[in-house]
């Protein structure tokens, strides 16, 4: 956010002398200014908006609602789960004291240390450790500090828990790894730079075996967690950690879980589909607004939630009806998820494109810190591609 | 400022029962709770392992299956260390543990089932010989072939049966175990897994086979330290190293390292067991391109853990020719048996290509699912779907 600019009595004005100049924007920009996660159409500002919404059960929408942001979300699932599953156990690097993302404040002290606990300083020691433990039917809550550095964990993650329903064969229902969930904060917060940033959704989406999981709000995130918990396939949550405390919206008291593998329609529209997941979403829908008013078009926005298996009927039934498609996301536009789905997309719907598939992703380089607002996809390239396959 | 030099260190003892010729000089050390019996049986699973073995890795050059790896050397290890663990008990382990797996139960239709890959494979025919899936039976965890990821696995379980038993009270708490090789304790997973054993007071036995090769590699190339016992001590946990040929040695100190891994608690304990590999790492390899045949001799005809136990046997009149004779003539008659049998039988059903990836196919997977069949169907010749159990139409 700006800060406000002073006037002097003369009349002309001077600029605040404290700019983030990694956080704001060109002052004359109309597109690429900061989501206000206070004013977007994507969150629930209002208890009666959230309990509307209609994947939720009875006992939550005849229930209350607090307004509470992303990691206070988290927290409430996972003490939920710790509170009524005595399976289920938490733990990661920094999780005792509340979590360097404050997502575990509290659980240990309500908990106690057998339930939710520090690990050393290893991933590959922790989610082999989940592994263990799933195994003998305890609900691990493994949690990577970063996403950035989960690939130590990568070959007890493709090698073995997403193999591991697979080797146990005719006995796979007794043995896997259901019920343990690694958790991660991912994507961009503007000065993460090349360790802070990375969102490798797209490498846990090649080998199949896990659900690969990112919810967008508060709300969101409650339902999809608690899910994941009882899933019987393993789950990846992927926590867009710029939404921690950005995203603050009204979410029911009572627990729920929104459905795994099932994409999210937050808009209709006629003309466009745009794909997408995670923080990207805001982007989307501030082009959408600002394409809609220029263009006179009615775009339909798709939250994927479930990144893989992700639902490809519920974007081809979009793209049918509309004809064009545009997929965004943070990570590398190379081989990532928007290839998946718009290889699927021109596949099942070549005949009725009015355009190509566009992918607005980031560029094939790296996050480099004074360079993040050029490398993740800003309003600006939603804004044209629209622009682009309402032309073609 | 006096730098610790490891060099200057003794070298960590191997413990040992029995001496080279099957004899127990210190008769305080021997396993008292043992029966003949149990001897016997030792004797004889050691010997179905070798003769196993030699019968696989004959058929593997005969085309019949198409991977096997030998235990020659190792026996001991397998069935004294297994011998000396509870029922209850959860073990990882990494691919050269058939003795394990006998000692538990594993009956020769387990074995020949998953070595030959039929319908009768709990494992679906997924993973290669010798990957045996042994959970529901004898409590091992299904084989993978990456090393050292069954380190961290045998942690997490343990807690896990930490924490069961202390929820229900139990008067027979449980161990998990990971067994590794010598090269696999290079490998992060074993740091990972020791380091969080140790903090988290995880009741888990690691047991290092320490037969001195990674495939050629042998262990003056694969570390400098003294052996793998020595790193247990940077990790704060206790360790012994053990003479792995003698059985007697391997079931004590297995028996023992339960006893201390389930004291106050929990907490980690490292076996080290020497040994040498007198195979070569498997039907993929010839080991004479990296060792002469001089330096595999002394192992074979004499330190090794059958000819020690016979030995012993022999002098306590349990054990003769005769009886070597017979045994040996029905273990391979048994085994060329089930094996012409397996070799008969069908293979896992076709759904066995998509099923348990997830517990109900995703979207994607069932339209694959249709494309496959739908292809096998339009060009039936070019598959051989009836050698699978209930042929395309159990795709």
């Amino acid at each position: 956010m700006l800060r406000p600019l002073l006037r002097c009595p003369s009349g002309s004005v001077t600029t605040s002398l404290l700019r983030r100049s990694y956080a704001s924007a060109p002052s004359k920009a109309r597109l690429n200014i900061p989501t206000d996660y206070g004013k977007t159409p994507l969150l629930h500002h209002t208890s009666k908006s959230a309990l509307a919404n209609q994947e939720l059960p009875e006992t939550a929408r005849n229930g209350t609602t607090s307004r509470i942001n992303l990691f206070q979300a988290v927290n409430q699932a996972m003490a939920h789960s710790l509170r009524t599953d005595p399976r289920t156990i938490l733990f990661g690097e920094d999780v005792a004291f509340g979590g360097v993302f404050r997502c575990s404040m509290n659980l240990q002290s309500e908990f106690g240390e057998d339930r939710v606990f520090n690990t050393p300083l290893s991933e590959q020691g922790l989610v082999g450790f989940a592994v263990g433990a799933a195994l003998e039917g305890l609900k691990p809550i493994a949690e990577i500090q970063f996403a950035d550095y989960v690939f130590p964990a990568f070959d007890q993650i493709v090698n073995e828990a997403a193999k591991i329903r697979y080797r146990y064969g005719s006995n796979a229902d007794q043995y896997n790894c259901g019920g343990m969930v690694i958790r991660m904060p991912t994507g961009a917060v503007g000065h993460g730079a090349l360790y802070h940033t990375q969102s490798p959704e797209s490498l846990f989406s090649h080998v199949p075996g896990f659900i690969v999981v990112e919810p967008r709000s508060p709300l969101q995130a409650k339902g999809l967690l608690l899910a994941a918990l009882e899933s019987p396939d393993p789950v990846i949550f992927m926590e867009p950690k710029i939404l921690y405390r950005a995203a603050v919206e009204h979410v029911p008291a009572e627990p729920y879980t929104l459905p795994l593998q099932k994409a999210e329609v937050l808009k209709d529209g006629k003309d466009i589909t745009i794909v997408s997941y995670g923080t990207p979403l805001y982007t989307c829908q501030n082009a959408i607004t600002a394409a809609e008013k220029d263009f006179g078009c009615s775009i339909e926005l798709i939250d994927l939630r479930t990144i893989f298996p992700w639902d490809r009927p519920a974007i081809l039934n979009s793209v049918r009806k509309t004809g064009r498609c545009i997929v965004v996301h943070e990570s590398m536009v190379n081989a990532g998820v928007g290839a998946e789905v718009a290889a699927t997309v021109q596949e099942h719907c070549f005949l009725r494109l009015e355009a190509p598939v566009q992918r607005v992703a980031g560029w094939t380089t790296h996050t480099g810190l004074a360079f993040e607002k050029y490398n993740i996809p800003d309003v600006v390239r939603v804004y044209d591609s629209i622009k682009t396959v309402l032309e073609y | 400022m006096e730098f610790l030099n490891p060099k200057t260190l003794p070298p960590i003892s191997t413990f040992q029962i029995m001496n080279n010729d099957g004899i127990i000089e210190d008769e305080s050390q021997a396993s008292l709770d043992v029966r003949d019996e149990q001897v016997i049986e030792w004797y004889k699973n050691m010997v179905f392992v070798q003769i196993l073995d030699t019968i696989m890795s004959e058929a593997q050059r005969q085309g019949r299956v198409s991977f096997y790896m030998v235990s020659a050397g190792e026996e001991g290890i397998m069935v004294g260390s297994a011998a000396a663990l509870g029922p209850g008990d959860i073990i990882t382990c990494q691919y050269r543990e058939t003795g394990v797996f006998k000692q538990r139960g594993f009956t020769l239709k387990d074995f020949m089932s998953q070595l030959m890959g039929t319908r009768y494979d709990p494992g679906k025919g997924r993973n290669m010989p010798v990957h045996y899936s042994g959970r529901l039976k004898t409590g091992v965890h299904a084989v993978a072939s990456t090393l050292g990821t069954q380190i961290p696995h045998a942690t997490g379980a343990a807690y896990a049966l930490k924490m069961e038993d202390r929820e229900i009270g139990t008067s027979s708490p449980r161990v998990a175990v990971a067994y590794f090789g010598d090269g696999a304790a290079s490998e992060g997973d074993f740091h990972g897994a020791l380091n969080l054993a140790a903090v988290r007071d995880c009741p888990v036995i690691f047991i290092c086979r320490n037969n001195g090769f990674a495939i050629s590699t042998p262990t003056s190339e694969q570390y400098r330290g003294d052996g793998i016992a020595s790193r247990a001590v940077g990790y704060g946990i206790e360790t012994l190293r053990v003479d792995g040929t003698d059985i007697f040695a391997v079931y004590q100190a297995t028996k023992e390292a339960r006893r201390r891994a389930l004291e106050d608690g929990g907490r980690p304990i490292l076996l080290e067991l020497m040994s040498y590999r007198i195979s070569h790492h498997s039907t993929s390899d010839d080991s004479f391109a990296y060792r002469s045949l001089d330096e595999v001799h002394p192992w074979k005809s004499r330190s090794n853990p059958i000819a020690l136990l016979k030995k012993w046997l022999e002098q306590k009149s349990l054990w003769n020719d005769d009886l070597e004779k017979e045994i040996r003539a029905q273990i391979r008659r048994d085994i060329l048996s089930e094996l012409k049998s397996a070799e008969k039988e069908k293979k896992p059903p076709l759904s066995s290509i998509f099923d348990d990836v997830y517990a109900e196919y995703s979207e994607e997977q069932e339209s694959q699912r249709q494309e496959l069949k739908r292809l096998m169907l339009k060009y039936p010749e070019e598959y051989d779907a009836e050698d699978y159990e209930g042929g395309i139409a159990a795709l």
